[in-house]
């Protein structure tokens, strides 16, 4: 089966300031795959490159098989169709209600019936728990609300991909709890693949299936695969230190 | 009081620090060291009784030269709070490598340095010039992704919200025209031409200069912030993702608003120009209001009006590009959003007066 994610020797950075040089990793279908790492080590950046806003500095990356770096406009514009995101603080419209904002990408790809359009636009507002909250605008909701109501939108397509970008950002554990839970509910009831960016140890243990660790120091890609077998079997320091929020450090100092 | 004594032996040096260091200051110690050029230093802290920030930063400088000239240096039995501060504010911190550190330019880097960078930004201005007359003639054929909504709301805050603000400028501008104006002809005997000065003056080029000002520091203004506000809260990257034209969505209907919007305001400022030149001129010059408005109609002519709307015409399309340019490259923290609103306002007027020296020198060699 083709993974719906392979990057091969991608370079990320701005201008010439290489942030993460030669990454490979793999994001299989139905994964929920997350990037990890310190602050300043360059998931942000990963998730950039990822969702088109800024080009690799080197190699390349493909979704569902194509080569997204090197393709044209409107190939871009395709895979992206079928692509989701979740910004930090929801990147919703301020100007528009959450149906208007969940109905954007809607109107502007689907053929459906504006009567169509304004039902699903419920639907998927139901299926992130804020049924009922349509015509409320962005500053009028809560922060949970607001990452929920980014969700729906990026959910409006029935995208194969959904990227995240630190989700638990700014929530209080419940709410943080309980959007993680719609994350594993939406990979396994939709079988949408999740690669979600996150330093969030709660969240990398209970929704993480694969991962990828990126190392500021060294500006590699220091462990791949599960986080639950990581914490078992750690590649080395940092990857252990990370894990276990520097317990081997603490120990080390006693 | 704290103190500190200094031995030096075989290249060693020996600092014994005693006391108590509050409030401390001490800028020998480093000198003293400097001058012995020591391989090796020892730092007993055994009989330091009080301390503060004052010690901490003896030690880290000693510490930091200590590291840069390569002098291994011993800080013994110092107090444990005192050397968990030292070594966290000496650990160099991960990400500081040459890439981030300023470099020092000579002047002939530095001149290439701005010459390339004034280069890259028109470069960057033209490209988003063209994108968004693009953007612009889809809007128009109505095949853009903007929302009617988003025109309507541009235009609202374009044309009727600054109505009022509009007219009280123009007439103070005209009431100011016709009373410089009255000082110089009244040399003359011929107050009377006040009408003629301040007719032609407005409505060719005034009005529209005025409305010009007045939108840039209003409305550009307000579309730099808006548009800044959305680049910090994600909602442009939103758009890129979901493969939506900013250009279409945000830029087309402020510009095409704008652009509306100003034939019209000017239209209005020439109004109350020559209303606030009526004014003084019946009311402070005693001018017969019959007469008055005698010269105004004959000086009133229709090229004059023309050339003011057109000017009007351009400013909208500066004032809309600055406003929007700046918004949309507006850097994602809190002083971006104050930047670009102020580079705004200042880039809009700048262009103005530009525009309008391109426009009047243009009109001339025309006889127009």
């Amino acid at each position: 089966m083709i993974n719906k994610i392979t990057a091969k020797n991608l370079s990320i950075g701005y201008g010439e300031k290489v942030i993460i040089k030669n990454a490979d990793f793999e994001v299989k279908n139905n994964d929920i795959f997350i990037i990890m790492g310190a602050s300043g080590c360059g998931k942000s950046t990963m998730l950039k490159v990822l969702t088109g806003l800024i080009p690799p500095l080197k190699g390349k990356f493909y979704i569902n098989g194509t080569d997204y770096v090197d393709a044209d406009e409107q190939t871009k514009l395709n895979i992206m169709k079928k692509v989701g995101v979740l910004y930090q603080s929801g990147g919703l419209f301020s100007s528009m209600t959450l149906a208007e904002n969940v109905a954007l990408p809607l109107q502007k790809y689907s053929t459906y019936s504006k009567k169509t359009i304004d039902e699903l636009v419920s639907l998927k507002l139901a299926l992130v728990g804020l049924d009922g909250f349509n015509d409320y605008y962005p500053s009028q909701i809560s922060g949970g609300m607001k990452k929920r109501a980014g969700l729906a939108r990026a959910l409006a397509l029935d995208p194969e991909i959904v990227y995240f970008d630190e989700p638990s950002a700014g929530l209080d554990p419940l709410s943080s709890a309980r959007l993680d839970e719609l994350m594993q509910d939406i990979n396994q009831n939709l079988k949408t693949t999740l690669v979600v960016v996150t330093h969030e140890l709660s969240s990398i243990f209970a929704i993480g299936t694969n991962s990828v660790f990126l190392d500021a120091k060294t500006k590699t890609v220091q462990a791949k695969g599960n986080p639950a077998q990581l914490l078992k079997n750690p590649p080395n320091e940092e990857v252990y230190n990370f894990l276990t929020r520097g317990k081997h450090h603490e120990k080390r100092a006693e | 009081m704290g103190n500190i004594n200094i031995t030096s032996q075989n290249k060693t040096v020996t600092v014994v620090l005693q006391g108590d260091f509050i409030d401390f200051e001490d800028n020998s110690l480093l000198q003293n060291i400097t001058e012995v050029m020591p391989e090796n230093i020892s730092v007993d802290g055994q009989q330091i009784n009080k301390w503060d920030s004052s010690l901490l930063l003896i030690l880290f400088n000693l510490n930091k030269y200590a590291n840069q000239n390569r002098i291994s240096i011993e800080n013994l039995n110092m107090p444990k709070g005192l050397i968990k501060m030292l070594k966290l504010a000496l650990v160099v911190p991960e990400h500081l490598n040459q890439e981030t550190l300023p470099k020092n330019e000579s002047l002939l880097e530095k001149i290439g340095g701005f010459g390339l960078n004034v280069w890259k930004n028109l470069v960057t201005g033209v490209n988003f010039t063209i994108v968004c007359f693009e953007a612009l003639w889809l809007f128009i054929r109505g095949k853009s992704s903007a929302r009617k909504t988003d025109f309507w709301f541009a235009f609202e805050e374009c044309a009727p919200n600054a109505m009022s603000i509009v007219a009280l400028i123009s007439f103070m501008v005209g009431l100011i025209l016709a009373f410089v104006g009255a000082i110089q002809l009244k040399n003359f005997g011929a107050q009377v031409f006040v009408a003629d000065l301040v007719t032609i003056g407005t409505i060719r080029i005034m009005g529209a200069i005025m409305v010009g000002i007045i939108m840039a520091g209003r409305t550009g203004a307000s579309f730099a912030a808006t548009i800044g506000s959305m680049q910090v809260n994600e909602e442009i990257d939103a758009l890129k993702t979901m493969g939506i034209s900013w250009a279409e969505f945000l830029v087309a209907p402020r510009m095409a608003a704008l652009v509306i919007a100003m034939p019209f305001l000017t239209m209005w400022a020439d109004f109350f120009g020559i209303s606030g030149g009526a004014f003084v001129g019946i009311l402070a010059l005693d001018i017969p209001a019959t007469e008055y408005f005698e010269h105004a109609f004959n000086a009133w002519s229709m090229k004059n009006f023309w050339v003011g709307i057109f000017h009007g015409f351009v400013f909208g399309f500066i004032i809309s590009l600055c406003g929007c340019y700046y918004g949309i490259n507006c850097s994602k923290n809190a002083d971006g959003v104050g930047i670009a609103t102020t580079k705004a306002v200042v880039s809009s007027v700048v262009w103005l007066i530009v525009a309008t020296g391109i426009i009047t020198f243009v009109f001339e060699r025309l006889g127009i």
